[in-house]
């Protein structure tokens, strides 16, 4: 059990992740959209939709300075295990209640909006449902191992992730980790192998070439397709 | 393409359109084909390309040219630089988790159909059973309250005519001029689609680099595999035409028809304008030009600045720098005939949307004069009098402040030359039809001939078919680019079939099964080739048919 949670789930996540979105990429460009509901409704959304979305992003750094900047780093820079566990405390849960209250507010905009609701899919309430598991269950087990120094994850989860790179997880590390932190890292990892499924897609076109291209964009028409269509593979007329 | 050789200038070519407001009836049939040809599906039902406004009205979306609030097109930052005027790159990224701007859907309207099964299945009873409307968007019983034309023909003026941006403008300097009483207030129709502009803000606001100026004609395109549904475009149009589907989550606009423009034909509200009032033709322009007209500092001088961006297709150096840009000699000729170019360059009757958006846009509107000779008459004058129009044009029933507001951002001389040519055209014209000499001051006092007028009354009044679209094909243009696959469809037309040649004749303007029909004279079926026909596996080409109908001649 542990080394399918710990050592296979993890990689079967990733491939998950990256095949997924190759293939969302080669046959789905058009689905690939944030798909947005604020033709519908606006004012609750121009509130909630960049608290959630800025509370995510800091919580994403958080995690990633978590997983991956190992402890002896930051005890080199002079920062002790008690200051580092209370600017995680106090700072993640800062963004953790940003984060929070903005799906709370997009729930509850998309379950009392009649349109909004109606444009809710199947797929879409899966994703929310996984997505706000793994939230609240994040702050929970934030908040329930707050206590002293708290629950120090950089002994046992940071560097068995850090493993999992090496292609040798270090699955022993995993031992005697609270069960909280257990259920949110497996919800996590579901979480992502479902990005390319999902409208969380639109995570990867963040559109930072915006910042450097040309104002006005020119393109020439593909000569391709002018007058009729060319015979796509499999279509051929016979005799041709 | 071969662009930017170091010698000469660039020139680029553009499909543009001008309409003749005095001839729009505003009876929606452009608006209704455009429906039917392009957003007759689910997340496009309050989407139309092509919608007719009353005005003074709110237009669609409602009080879409109050910039203040909706923040469309571009202005010019303290150094004079020109910006959108939404903001710039890193405020766009920053703002992408939701457009504060955005208009809503009920800023468009409410879309809805009838629950017109209640009229069959209502059972038996002592009242008519009513078909209740239904929002296409909750999908529950709703109250109709707005749509894409609910103030046609000032319907409601009196209570929200002031809604009107361009009215709260005009009353600002001319406050007596807009009433709303009904012996005293004005009217007129203002068709309008996507207007393909020089410096599209729409474009410029796609975070994804999605929307893009095609290099060849000018029309301004999403390509849905590539957008993203940030909704900033939604924004950065002034003119609200860039529309959101909220089905597939993708932007959508006025494509100008170009599968159609692509082979000749003009787009479909053109083709079935009842009132023949829009005109599409190439526009040869220097793209090196754009942005220093657009940053143009005084609003009232934009319009003159864009006509300098446009090139005369008549200078020999235009067209030689044109060919060296790579614009195929079809399209240069094509240039040169432009019914558009003739009444924005030449003419200069016809006037740019709404200027001050720094968008330079490619629809242009031809103001409405008509009321004026009606007005006229009606008071015992000669209506169509030189001396008594010139004289009137001041005193409209339409203002001319308020045509200002919308066609040369509140700069009424271009909007009174414009009407003052069209009256003495009349003028002019109507001394030829009664037999008179007409007299040559009219022409003269509007900086044109004789002749000249009577060129200009043949393209607006006459408006024959060819005369109105001038649209080089794509096709034509690519030949050289694309040699084997477009040529060997020209080897299948009639070798007689050149200018003034025995075969000259081709299809009709209308396509094939217009105009005259033209009826083979001989039978083309013979019986060899109808029994080759019938047993071969495969259509016989043009050499075996020869045979076949030489063996069937001996």
């Amino acid at each position: 059990m542990k080394t399918l949670l710990w050592g296979v789930l993890p990689y079967i996540a990733f491939v998950l992740l990256v095949a997924g979105t190759i293939w969302r990429y080669r046959y789905d460009k058009f689905g690939w959209t944030t798909r947005s509901s604020q033709v519908y409704e606006s004012k609750l959304l121009n509130i909630a939709s960049p608290m959630f979305h800025y509370g995510i992003l800091f919580v994403l750094v958080g995690h990633l300075v978590g997983l991956f900047l190992p402890e002896s780093w930051t005890e080199k820079a002079g920062v002790s295990e008690h200051t580092y566990h209370l600017f995680s405390l106090y700072g993640g849960t800062a963004a953790g209640v940003l984060l929070v209250l903005g799906i709370l507010l997009l729930l509850y905009r998309r379950r009392t909006n009649t349109p909004v609701f109606r444009a809710t899919t199947a797929n879409d309430k899966l994703m929310y449902l996984v997505l706000f598991a793994a939230i609240v269950l994040g702050m929970v087990a934030k908040l329930t191992h707050a206590s002293g120094d708290g629950y120090n994850y950089r002994d046992s989860i940071a560097p068995w992730a850090r493993s999992l790179f090496t292609l040798r997880p270090d699955i022993d590390r995993m031992t005697g980790v609270p069960v909280l932190y257990e259920i949110h890292a497996v919800v996590g990892m579901v979480l992502f192998a479902l990005v390319p499924f999902t409208r969380l897609i639109h995570m990867f076109s963040a559109p930072l070439q915006y910042l450097f291209r040309p104002y006005v964009v020119y393109r020439a028409r593909d000569p391709e397709r002018v007058g009729a269509r060319p015979e796509r593979r499999g279509w051929e007329r016979t005799g041709s | 393409m071969p662009r930017g050789e170091r010698t000469g200038r660039r020139v680029m070519a553009q499909i543009a359109m001008v309409m003749n407001l005095d001839k729009c009836i505003g009876c929606h049939t452009c608006s209704v084909t455009c429906k039917q040809a392009w957003t007759n599906r689910d997340g496009m039902e309050y989407v139309w390309f092509n919608n007719v406004e009353t005005r003074p009205g709110q237009g669609y979306p409602r009080r879409y040219e109050d910039q203040k609030k909706w923040r469309g097109g571009w202005e010019l930052n303290r150094r004079g630089a020109l910006k959108l005027k939404n903001g710039g790159r890193i405020k766009s990224l920053l703002e992408i988790f939701s457009n504060p701007k955005l208009p809503e859907i009920k800023d468009y309207y409410e879309p809805w159909t009838y629950e017109y099964r209640n009229l069959t299945d209502a059972p038996l009873g002592d009242d008519y059973p009513v078909a209740e409307p239904r929002s296409l968007i909750s999908g529950k019983p709703m109250k109709i309250e707005w749509s894409s034309n609910w103030d046609d023909n000032l319907g409601g003026a009196t209570e929200h005519g002031h809604l009107d941006p361009m009215v709260a403008k005009t009353r600002q300097q001319a406050a007596e001029k807009v009433k709303f009483a009904f012996e005293q207030t004005f009217m007129f129709y203002l068709p309008r689609i996507c207007e393909h502009c020089l410096n599209p803000a729409c474009v410029a606001s796609c975070p994804s680099g999605a929307m893009y100026k095609r290099e060849e004609d000018g029309i301004v395109l999403v390509d849905q595999d590539h957008c993203r549904g940030w909704r900033k475009c939604v924004t950065g149009c002034p003119y609200k035409k860039v529309y959101f589907n909220h089905r597939t989550g993708k932007a959508e606009k006025c494509t100008m028809c170009y599968p159609r423009i692509e082979v000749g034909l003009p787009t479909v509200c053109s083709e079935t304008c009842v009132g023949r009032l829009r005109y599409l033709g190439v526009i040869l322009y220097d793209p090196d030009k754009v942005t220093a007209a657009a940053s143009e500092p005084d609003e009232h001088k934009l319009y003159q600045a864009q006509l300098d961006v446009f090139l005369d297709p008549e200078d020999p150096e235009v067209r030689r720098d044109a060919e060296r840009s790579g614009i195929s000699y079809d399209w240069i000729e094509a240039a040169r005939r432009s019914p558009v170019h003739a009444l924005i360059s030449t003419y200069k009757v016809a006037l740019p949307l709404h200027p001050e958006y720094r968008t330079l846009p490619m629809v242009w509107y031809i103001p409405p004069l008509s009321p004026v000779v009606d007005a006229l008459t009606e008071t015992g004058h000669d209506g169509e009098d030189a001396a008594n129009l010139f004289g009137a044009i001041d005193t409209l029933r339409i203002p001319l402040e308020y045509l200002a507001e919308i066609f040369t951002a509140g700069d009424v001389g271009p909007v009174r030359s414009s009407l003052e040519k069209l009256a003495a055209m009349r003028a002019h014209m109507r001394a030829i039809n009664l037999g008179d000499t007409p007299d040559s001051s009219v022409a003269r006092s509007v900086g044109m001939s004789g002749p000249e007028i009577e060129e200009m009354y043949r393209l607006l009044a006459i408006a024959k078919y060819e005369d109105r679209y001038v649209i080089p094909t794509a096709a034509v243009a690519d030949a050289r680019r694309l040699e084997e696959s477009a040529l060997p469809e020209l080897s299948d037309s009639c070798s007689l079939d050149f200018e003034g040649g025995p075969g000259m004749g081709g299809d009709g303007p209308f396509g094939q099964d217009s105009g005259r029909k033209q009826l083979p004279l001989v039978t083309i079926e013979n019986f060899h080739a109808l029994r080759d026909r019938q047993t071969a596996d495969r259509e016989p080409s043009a050499a075996e048919k020869a045979h076949a109908a030489e063996e069937d001649d001996q």
